[in-house]
Formats: C-alpha cells, structure tokens, sequence
C-alpha cells in the first residue's frame, strides 16, 4: 500500500489545481459576460489583420 | 431643444485625466452588434477603451477626458443605431456582485472538497468490508480532515454568518440547524478519528454544504439577473430636464441631474422632470399619473406640481423642490411609511417551517440521548447516536425545498415578462384570493387613444396628419394614427390653442373649440376628452379616452373563473370609472377616492381575512400597494409605485397579472410537495437514526437522494402549465430573455427617428 502515500496527495494536487484555476478565471472576469463570450468568437474581421487590438 | 447635453452626474472622472462612464444600450441582440458598437466607438478620437457587456446590456466606455465628452459618446451610438442610457450603477448591485463571486468561491471550494473526501470515503467504505488494514483507514480519515475542516470552515461562513445574525437578533432561521449540524458532524468526526473509530462524517458535512451552496448561489444568481434587468428598464426611462441657468440658457441635463431650487422649463405635451412650485407660465396638467384623475387641471403661479403630471397646453418654468416636501407627497409617504411597516408581520414559509424544525430535531437528538443512557448504553454511544439524529436530520432537502422553486418560478415569471422585486412575493401571490385593480394606467394603456368609431376616415387621417405638427397630448394620441407620416408643410401651432395649415388648397385647423370657430357641446359627464378639426367648412369632433389593455376582459374574465373577487377602485370621476367597470364585468367600482380612501378598503378586506393583490401604476396607488398582501404594477408606474411593488409587469397587455398568479399559485403547491417530501424523509430516516443503525454509506445515500428528490420536483414548475385560460392568452414566448422585453418596453415609448431609420 505504499504506493498510496504519493498518489493520493499527487490526486489531492490535481484537484486543487482545478480549483485555484477556477478561482483564478473568476477573479480574472471570465464569467462576467457568458453570452458575450459565445459571440466574440463569430466574427472574423481579424483574420488578415496582423494583431490589431480591436 | 436645448443643445448641451451635461452627463457629468455619471461620468466618473480618474486623476490620470481618463473619465469613465456606464451606459445601458437598447437594442443588442446579436454577435454584430457587439462589433459594431465597440469598433464604431473605438474610432472615435480620445477612446481609450470601449467594452460590451453582451449579458447585462451594458456598455463600459472610458476616454480621455480633454478629447472628447459624454455627449458625444452618446451621440455616436446614436447614429450607429442605438439608443444608450447612461446611469450611475447602484451601490446595492456592487454588493451583490461581490456577493456572487464569493458564494462562487465558496460553492468551488465545497465543491473540491467533496469530490476528494468522497473519493476517499468511497475507498474506505468498499475497504471496510474487504480486506483494508486500520491503518490505511485512519490514514484516509486524516486526509479527509485535512481537506474537510479548512473546506468546511470556508464554505460554510455563508451559513454561520447568516445563522450567528439570526441567533444575535433572538430568532431562528434555516441555517441556525444548518450550522449547528455541521459543525457537530466534523467535531464529531475528527473525535473519531483520533479514537481510531470505524465511522466519520466528513463526507456528509462537506456534500451538505455543497448542496446548499448550490441552492443558495442559483438563488442569488437569479434576483441579481431581474434586479439587473430592472435597473436597466429603469435608465432607458430616464428622462432628460430642461434647465435654465441664471443667463436663461437651456440645458439638457438628466432628470437624475436635478437639485432642488433649479429652475427647469416644460413646454407644453413634456412631462414634469421633478417636484416643484411654478414660478412662471400657466397651463393645464394632466394629472393621471399622480391621481388617477383624467381631467387635466389648470395650473399658474404659485401652484405646487408632481414629478409624472404632463403638461399639456402652456410653456411652465418650475422651480423644483426636495422630493417628498408636497402635501400630496407627505401624505403619501406618511401612508406608505404605516402600511410597510404592517406589512412585515407577514412570516415567510421556509422561516415558519424553521422555526417549528429546529426546536423539534434538537428535542429529538437530546432525548435520543437520554433514551440511550437510560437503556444503559455508554455515555460515548448515546452521544453519537445522538448527533448521528441531528446529521440525518440536517435540513438539506429542506432548505432547498423552497429556494429552488422560488428560482424556478421566477425564472418563469421572467420569461413571461414579470419581474420580481421582493423573494417571497410568489408565496403571497399564490394566497391572494381578491384583486384590486387601479383604472387608470391600470386596466386602461397608459396613453390615450382615438375613439374612431363615428369618424370619416378621410377626415380623421387628414387631422392626424396635421396633428403631427402639435406637442399637445391630446394631438400625440392623434398623430399616433397617421399612416402619412410627413406633417403639412407650412403648419403653425399656436400654443394652448391648436394647429392651422392649409390642405390641399383649403385652410384647416385643429384644436379647441374656440379654435376652430365651433361650439363645445361637451358635458362634463363625459369619459371622453374631445379635439376639434375643421377643413373645408366641415367641423369633427374627436373623443379621445383611456382605452382598455387588449386583452383587459379576457384577464379579468379568466381571474373570476379562478375564483377571484374583483374590485375596481380609482381616484378617476365615477363617470370615467363606471363603463370600464360595466365593460368588463366588475360589479363592485368605487371611484373618487383618496388614498387614505384606497387603504380603508383594503384593510377592511384584510380584516375580513381576505388576501389582496393591488395592482396599480398611480403615485397615489403606492400607499394601496405597499398596504396590499402583494401588489403589481406596470413597467410605466411612477417611480415611487414601482419601488413598492412585489412584482413589475411589461407591456401593452395584462395577462402577465393572470400568469403572475397561476404561476406562484403552482409554485406553492411545489413547494408544499416539497415540504412534505422532506417530512416523510425525515419520519423515515429518524427512527433508523434513533436507533444507532445510520453509517456514513447510509447517511451520504438519504441526504443526496432526498436533494435530488427535492430538486427534481422543483423543475416540474418548468412544464408547460395545464389549464385552458392559457390556450386564448398565450404567454409570450421569450427566446431571449433580454431582448424581448426591451422590445415591449420600446413599443410603450413613442419610436425615434434611429428606431423608424434602422
């Protein structure tokens, strides 16, 4: 059973990773505007264009 | 107009010389209209960044101060094809949004932490009857301490705070045997674990928590959407003032703008921005807002106005007073202050079920205790058998059992163009066996419209055209049937008397009686205001009067056959009152009425233990609303009615009334469901607790299951409803909830050129 001693915490790191990227896409906003972010992606005015901040 | 345009009350100015500034636009509804607004801005010289917030219809513009100014931000939109509002956010939305995120975070953390103890949990339980040793138990009870007790002591602030503020103010709520549950169960478990025990509880603590948080964050989400939602209906009214400076300049300011002692200019068909005394002009105002009244009266110097009076035929000067200093104002607010405070006696279902819970499992778990020792049983297995009683009993389907079909519900009565403004204004709703309904405003659209039933079409086309060319309010309910909609060149509007032109070779006019050389034969008996019109030797008059909602009879109809006692009560003329009252079949009216009167009447009601919905749109209804068990209001209310509303409907049509009751109507009964679902739960799980049999396995099974029971039950408020007042008063169908009501609440407001353009 010794082998429980590294995988279980290596699973318990995985998880928390999980969370602290959760939290991290809340605070940074990612989930302020959900509809918004479904339609940013449609239009491709910026295909072309080199890396214009529109 | 005046010219200048002054935002600076919601312009948020930074020191590095950038000024901020939110606005509300109308009319995004599509990925192009985010490009659209945010490159045509960007364009602009001085933009720093311009951002849309597709959810919340919001747009976030922040510029160099000295570039460019607000008006022109505003402007731009304008030509782009939309229509912005700006408005300064709310404090309480700040809080809430803060609120959001942190239940979030909480609802993350729990989250995480019940997926690993479970993960563990579930290990030790198939171990415990296979061949795990106890050391490798005890290793993964410690583990799953170690991620419980930070989780938990994070997770669950929002219950103990909330639970602490209830005990502090000597009542109970939900959460007191929430909290209480919890942290017993992991006291509890961690004792256990130390004594090298075969059962601990951490996964329940820590699944419980999750559950709530779920319930808890869908509901905030939920008011947070119809707040936000509200607020933005709110701005696209704001309306703007014309203010005089000391020169006699005019300026364009937003009536949120206004201080007291301004002087502010109303031209005739405007309405008044704000509170005040006239100091100069006289006119007639039409009052319909403020009293129900449809007579306009006549006004001059020295006369004190309300906020919402239209003017209707001289230019006014006011001078504007602190809000709420009017007689009128006092009165009401006077009213209002003594009807709220009656109003908070009113307890709600999920706090009666909590304060008759906890006593209740609390008495349960201590004589579980007693009991035990008494049968001779350790004073260590009393005590966990005891608090084995209280994690079982943990309320979880119980604290669900009402939020979640409150969300349900109001996420129904959103789609069906209802707002809510209070959390248990469904649980009201669904009690109210008599509806008051207001008149004016109320069962009749807000503006008037041209009775045309007498009229030669030519002749009232070739008036309303001309009317297009007057301000007065009475020639705007006209001008509204014009289907040429280019006015008569050459037409000149005498003011408080009408319009002449010259059509197609003869001269006509349109407006008083004296006006067009004829006589008045109004009686005053009439409901009906008239406008005369004279071309070519001919003379018309035309009624114009309130006109029912469309669908008035078929509501009210559909409201007596559910079983509902209908009463009419209006501050109007009974003259004006009693054919509505006839026309839809309302035998009990009373018109003339104050609205001291209006209270009277439904504390008399309440004291014959009748359950009243108000529904009203008049500042003189906001005492009646606010006295009422709940109360309803259209989206065109004064402001001060529609902050003491339950609930906000939109629209030219009142079957949101209707949908408004069925829906909490169905909605209660769900929620009595649930709170028997969670009754016979508990009769079976006690007695199993009681008796020593609960493990942790079977602990986890019951609280999840009755959850998801729970839960479940609570989507059923979801299908489409049974009932054939439905089949003829189809509610509208809302694909986006955002979009379709901004429609409705563009066809309330005259369409501007950007609307007829695009």
């Amino acid at each position: 059973m010794n082998v429980l001693l590294y995988l279980v915490p290596l699973a318990l790191m995985l998880g928390l990773t999980g969370l602290i990227a959760f939290l991290w896409t809340l605070k940074s906003g990612q989930y302020d505007d959900l509809d918004g972010a479904a339609l940013r992606i449609l239009p491709d005015d910026d295909i072309g264009r080199t890396n214009e901040n529109a | 107009m005046g010219k200048i345009v002054d935002f600076s009350t919601f312009v948020e100015r930074k020191t590095n010389g950038t000024a901020h500034m939110t606005l509300a636009v109308e009319g995004v509804g599509c990925a192009g209209c985010i490009r659209k607004i945010e490159s045509g801005l960007a364009k602009l010289p001085g933009i720093v960044d311009a951002r849309l917030n597709f959810t919340q219809r919001r747009l976030a513009v922040d510029w160099r101060d000295d570039e460019i100014d607000a008006a022109r931000i505003v402007k731009e939109l304008e030509q782009i094809g939309y229509r912005a509002h700006p408005f300064a956010p709310e404090r309480a939305e700040a809080d809430e949004t803060r609120q959001a995120k942190w239940l979030l975070k909480c609802l993350a953390v729990a989250g995480f932490a019940a997926m690993n103890v479970m993960l563990l949990s579930v290990s030790v339980w198939s171990g415990n009857v296979s061949d795990m040793t106890p050391e490798t138990r005890d290793l993964f009870h410690w583990l799953s301490a170690l991620i419980a007790l930070p989780a938990a002591a994070y997770a669950g602030q929002p219950f103990f705070h909330s639970a602490l503020r209830a005990l502090r103010a000597r009542h109970t709520n939900m959460d007191v045997p929430i909290s209480i549950g919890v942290v017993l169960a992991l006291g509890l478990s961690v004792y256990e674990t130390a004594a090298q025990a075969e059962h601990v509880y951490f996964d329940s603590a820590i699944m419980l928590l999750f559950f709530l948080l779920c319930g808890r964050y869908l509901e905030q989400a939920m008011w947070r959407k119809t707040r936000l939602f509200a607020t933005n209906l709110a701005s696209y009214k704001a309306e703007f003032a014309h203010r005089l400076d000391g020169k006699g300049e005019l300026t364009r300011v937003p009536v949120a703008a206004l201080q007291p002692g301004d002087d502010v200019l109303v031209r005739p068909g405007e309405v008044i921005p704000a509170d005040g005394t006239i100091v100069n002009g006289a006119s007639e105002i039409d009052e319909s807002l403020v009293t129900g009244e449809t007579m306009p009266r006549g006004v001059a110097s020295g006369t004190r106005v309300y906020a919402g009076s239209i003017n209707v035929s001289g230019a006014l000067t006011l001078r504007v007073s602190a809000a709420g200093s009017g007689t009128l104002v006092d009165e009401i607010e006077r009213l209002l202050q003594k009807a709220t405070e009656a109003k908070s006696r009113t307890v709600r279902l999920a706090d009666r079920a909590a304060r008759l819970y906890a006593p209740v499992v609390h008495a349960t778990a201590a004589l579980t205790a007693i009991g035990w020792l008494i049968a001779g049983a350790s004073l260590h297995d009393s005590i966990v058998t005891a608090i084995a009683v209280l994690i079982i009993t943990c309320p979880c389907a119980l604290a669900l059992a009402i939020p979640v079909v409150q969300v349900v519900a109001a996420g129904q009565l959103f789609r069906s163009s209802v707002i809510l403004n209070s959390g248990d204004a469904i649980e009201r709703l669904a009690e109210v066996d008599t509806v008051i309904f207001d008149k004016t405003g109320t069962l009749t659209l807000p503006d008037p419209a041209v009775d045309a039933a007498s009229i030669d079409p030519a002749m009232l086309e070739r008036a309303a055209r001309l009317a297009l060319s007057s301000h007065h309010p009475l020639a705007v309910a006209l001008a509204r049937r014009a289907r040429e909609r280019a006015p008569y060149p050459g037409a000149v509007e005498e003011p408080g008397q009408g319009v002449s032109a010259v059509i197609d070779g003869q001269p006509a006019r349109l407006g008083s009686a004296s006006f067009c050389q004829t006589v008045d034969a109004t009686t005053h008996a009439s409901d009906a205001s008239f406008i005369f019109f004279a071309c070519g030797g001919e003379t018309v008059r035309i009624p114009i009067r309130q006109s029912l909602r469309p669908d008035a009879v078929a509501v009210t109809q559909a409201l007596a056959a559910r079983g509902l006692d209908l009463i009419i009560l209006s501050g109007d003329r009974p003259e004006a009152v009693g054919p509505v009252a006839s026309r839809l079949g309302i035998g009990q009216w009373r018109a003339s009425l104050t609205p001291a009167e209006k209270i009277a009447v439904i504390e008399r009601l309440k004291s014959q233990s009748r359950r009243v919905l108000m529904v009203g749109d008049g500042l003189n209804d906001a005492p009646a609303l606010a006295a009422a068990d709940v109360s309803l209001s259209p989206i065109t209310a004064a402001h001060l009615t529609q902050a003491h509303a339950d609930a906000v409907f939109l629209g030219d049509r009142l079957a949101p009334a209707l949908r408004a009751v069925a829906v909490a109507r169905r909605a209660r009964s769900l929620m009595k469901q649930n709170l028997t679902l969670a009754v016979i739960y508990n009769a079976l799980a006690v007695p199993i607790a009681i008796a020593g049999l609960v493990t942790p396995l079977i602990a986890a099974v019951a609280m999840s299951g009755s959850s998801i029971l729970v839960t479940l039950n609570a989507l059923r408020a979801r299908l489409p409803m049974r009932g054939e007042q439905f089949s003829e008063l189809p509610a509208p169908a809302m694909a986006v909830p955002l979009v379709e009501p901004e429609a409705k609440m563009r066809g309330l407001v005259a369409p501007t050129a950007v609307e007829l353009v695009s």
